[in-house]
């Protein structure tokens, strides 16, 4: 093994870039399985779909891909409502979201990846950008902007969501309705509406984590998969309910698996950052800032 | 009135049975083609475009009749990247369908999980891109079309490690990295193996996981090792990671590349662009003088014209032309044998030399072409991304064997970031 200052330096620095990318993917499982109870396993293939929309954007009207995916969360966030509304009739209401709507949830993927490949065909797809290329030179530390621009929109939409949460009125009652549903009902509040605006808002910050994943490397309809157990990992270890603690966790797993690929080989990083995720819940079985 | 004598009336009745036997041979049954074919899932690019051309061959024979005067039908099933549905596939093509020949769907790891039922049932079986997979099963009816050669596992980087014998001063330190999977493991073991052979030092060896985003990290721990080689084993997205991360990292090295897949498909030569130049990839067949073979080029308009409509790779010089030249080695054996018994089939493949698209083809006895073709190839003078220039020839140099090479390794691999 060798050690410098230089390669622990640049491991922490790529270590909180993936992060950002992780939490950018991981805020909308935190709000469908953690505040909704909801698990939505189809999420990653809309992260996928939003890496498509991104690639047809560009490709045809040369629209920056984070642009054209920050302009499609507006009808990801109603289709994330209407595919709420359609769950809660079908499975929620009448009991049976837990098997059937997990269910329901593979069906949604597959149908997204057969729809996607359809559509775009099975080859792998790039964007262009300014910021895919060049990277930014402090002393020793270099940083790829390809990997600095999804950090940056990621904690920029989840500190958003954040605020949108603690300080709206809906978004209290989103808070509310993680924790307990029949209280909201009880001051008038309608937990069906607020866990639709909530599921939306999880579909949109997906669309948007798409753009992010394609601007890093290239996308396959199928590739969304991978993603499932590393995402569901994060929201679990951050707390559940708390946005806070999935920024952190998706910190500390990136730059644990930076940190075990530069030192101890790229082999171990998954071993490295599930078993901090076991060993973290049997310290904190709520998760970093669970309560 | 007209008398009909008795010897007319057996000749109208012999023109009747002619007439009846011509048509029915007119319309025999269709010799059926089956295969399972990743059309979803990782693998689907290679196999929708290896369909594609199984379809250009099919209609081009039924154009000119059939084979044995009976028309090709393909019967294919979307074993969607996933080698567990792929006997059953194989199960219903066989005794549903009831296809005549069957042939192996794309890549290792389903192919060899048709082998079992395709051994039970004594079937001819063609593979397209199998990496040594009969050295476990030792099947005197299987036959494979890329051509690795006999001994494929160290043939997939010698030519990468004989030319570095011969720099000037030699080499003596090599990083080796790939991923955790396959078709990689099996080229780092040759890797490692032409290293100790070449008396190089291993200085890195490491894998890394399927859907690792961080190659940066990678390629920061293989500079800190300064070697004076680096030999990648990748999967495409993996290639595309890797490229950008030594020239964002800014890594160099005299000779970079060896098995990296992905970089034969048009998408990923056009977004690297310039970033390529001098990065060596293997490949197995590319658009030099060298390799002009017969039918090639009219194969690649039929394909290219196909493929926009397929939604397939646009270049196509990968998989397809060793998926039509699969169809050829059929076609040849089938109308020399003037059956389709598998048992003769199969002992025709071996003893003959099939000439194809991709040059005259000869089986050894394990199924492997006789002699290995492995490519390598190195790119020069990429510049912007345009898909054209890599239809052309002095952009994909061929390095080695020196039977076809077409160009001078150029050494060092030097970032675009210094």
């Amino acid at each position: 093994m060798i050690f410098s200052l230089d390669l622990f330096c640049n491991a922490v620095v790529a270590g909180i870039l993936l992060g950002g990318f992780y939490c950018a993917v991981a805020v909308g499982i935190t709000i469908a399985f953690g505040m909704l109870d909801i698990v939505n396993i189809a999420h990653p293939a809309f992260v996928m779909a939003g890496g498509f929309i991104a690639y047809f954007c560009n490709t045809k009207f040369g629209v920056d891909p984070v642009l054209a995916c920050a302009i499609a969360t507006v009808p990801a966030y109603i289709v994330g409502r209407l595919v709420y509304r359609f769950y809660y009739h079908a499975f929620e209401k009448r009991g049976e979201e837990s098997l059937q709507g997990l269910a329901f949830f593979f069906g949604l993927l597959f149908i997204i990846e057969v729809g996607l490949l359809l559509t775009f065909g099975v080859d792998y797809r790039f964007v262009e950008a300014a910021y895919i290329g060049p990277t930014i030179d402090v002393g020793f530390i270099s940083i790829p902007w390809r990997l600095l621009v999804p950090l940056l929109v990621g904690l920029a939409v989840t500190g958003g969501i954040i605020a949108f949460l603690s300080r709206t009125f809906i978004g209290k009652a989103i808070l509310a309705v993680s924790q307990d549903p029949l209280a909201l009902r009880l001051v008038g509040g309608n937990p069906v509406k607020v866990k639709e605006i909530a599921f939306g808002l999880s579909i949109a910050t997906a669309i948007l984590s798409g753009a992010l994943l394609i601007v890093i490397q290239p996308i396959e309809p199928s590739m969304g998969r991978d993603f499932i157990g590393r995402v569901f990992a994060i929201a679990v270890l951050g707390g559940m309910t708390s946005l806070p603690g999935t920024i952190m966790a998706s910190m500390i797993l990136g730059v644990a698996e930076s940190l075990t690929t530069t030192f101890f080989g790229p082999s171990w990083s998954p071993a490295v950052a599930f078993g901090l995720l076991l060993v973290t819940l049997a310290a904190k079985p709520a998760g970093i800032m669970g309560r | 009135m007209t008398t009909v004598t008795r010897r007319q009336t057996f000749s109208i009745a012999g023109g009747v049975l002619a007439t009846v036997a011509s048509s029915a041979t007119a319309q025999a049954a269709p010799i059926k083609i089956g295969c399972g074919m990743a059309l979803t899932g990782g693998l689907a690019a290679g196999g929708k475009a290896a369909l594609v051309a199984y379809q250009i061959w099919a209609d081009e024979v039924n154009a000119k009749g059939g084979l044995l005067g009976r028309k090709i039908e393909l019967v294919s099933y979307d074993d969607q990247s996933n080698p567990s549905t792929v006997p059953g596939i194989y199960s219903k093509l066989l005794d549903i369908d009831k296809v005549d020949v069957v042939v192996s769907g794309y890549a290792t790891v389903p192919t060899a999980a048709a082998m079992p039922l395709v051994i039970q049932r004594g079937k001819l079986f063609l593979s397209l891109f199998a990496l040594a997979i009969n050295e476990q099963f030792k099947y005197d009816r299987y036959f494979q079309m890329q051509p690795t050669g006999p001994d494929s596992k160290v043939e997939f980087s010698r030519g990468f490690f004989e030319l570095a014998g011969k720099l000037t001063p030699r080499p003596t330190t090599v990083a080796v990295v790939g991923a955790d999977a396959e078709f990689s493991q099996i080229a780092l073991e040759g890797a490692r193996e032409n290293a100790k052979k070449a008396n190089m030092k291993v200085v890195y060896d490491r894998t890394y996981p399927p859907n690792n985003q961080d190659f940066g990290s990678i390629v920061r721990a293989i500079k800190a090792t300064n070697p004076d080689l680096l030999y990648i084993a990748s999967y495409p997205p993996d290639s595309a990671g890797m490229v950008r991360a030594m020239h964002e990292v800014g890594f160099g090295a005299r000779m970079v590349g060896g098995g990296m897949i992905g970089l034969q498909f048009a998408a990923f030569k056009t977004q690297l662009g310039p970033m390529l130049n001098n990065l060596l990839a293997y490949d197995l067949y590319v658009p030099e003088p060298t390799m002009n073979f017969p039918g090639v080029q009219a194969f690649l308009v039929k394909y290219r014209e196909r493929a926009a409509a397929a939604g397939v790779d646009p270049l196509g010089i990968y998989i397809p032309p060793f998926a039509y030249a699969e169809m050829q080695v059929l076609e040849q054996a089938v109308n020399a044998v003037k059956s389709l018994d598998d048992k003769k089939l199969a002992e025709y493949i071996h003893a003959n030399k099939f000439s194809t698209i991709v040059g005259d083809i000869k089986f050894g006895a394990n199924g492997e072409w006789e002699e290995s073709r492995v490519l390598l190839v190195q790119y020069r003078g990429v510049a912007g991304n345009d898909i054209e220039q890599f239809k052309q020839p002095g952009k994909q140099v061929i390095v080695h064997p020196p039977k076809f090479q077409s160009g001078e390794l150029a050494v060092p691999f030097e970032p675009i970031k210094k």
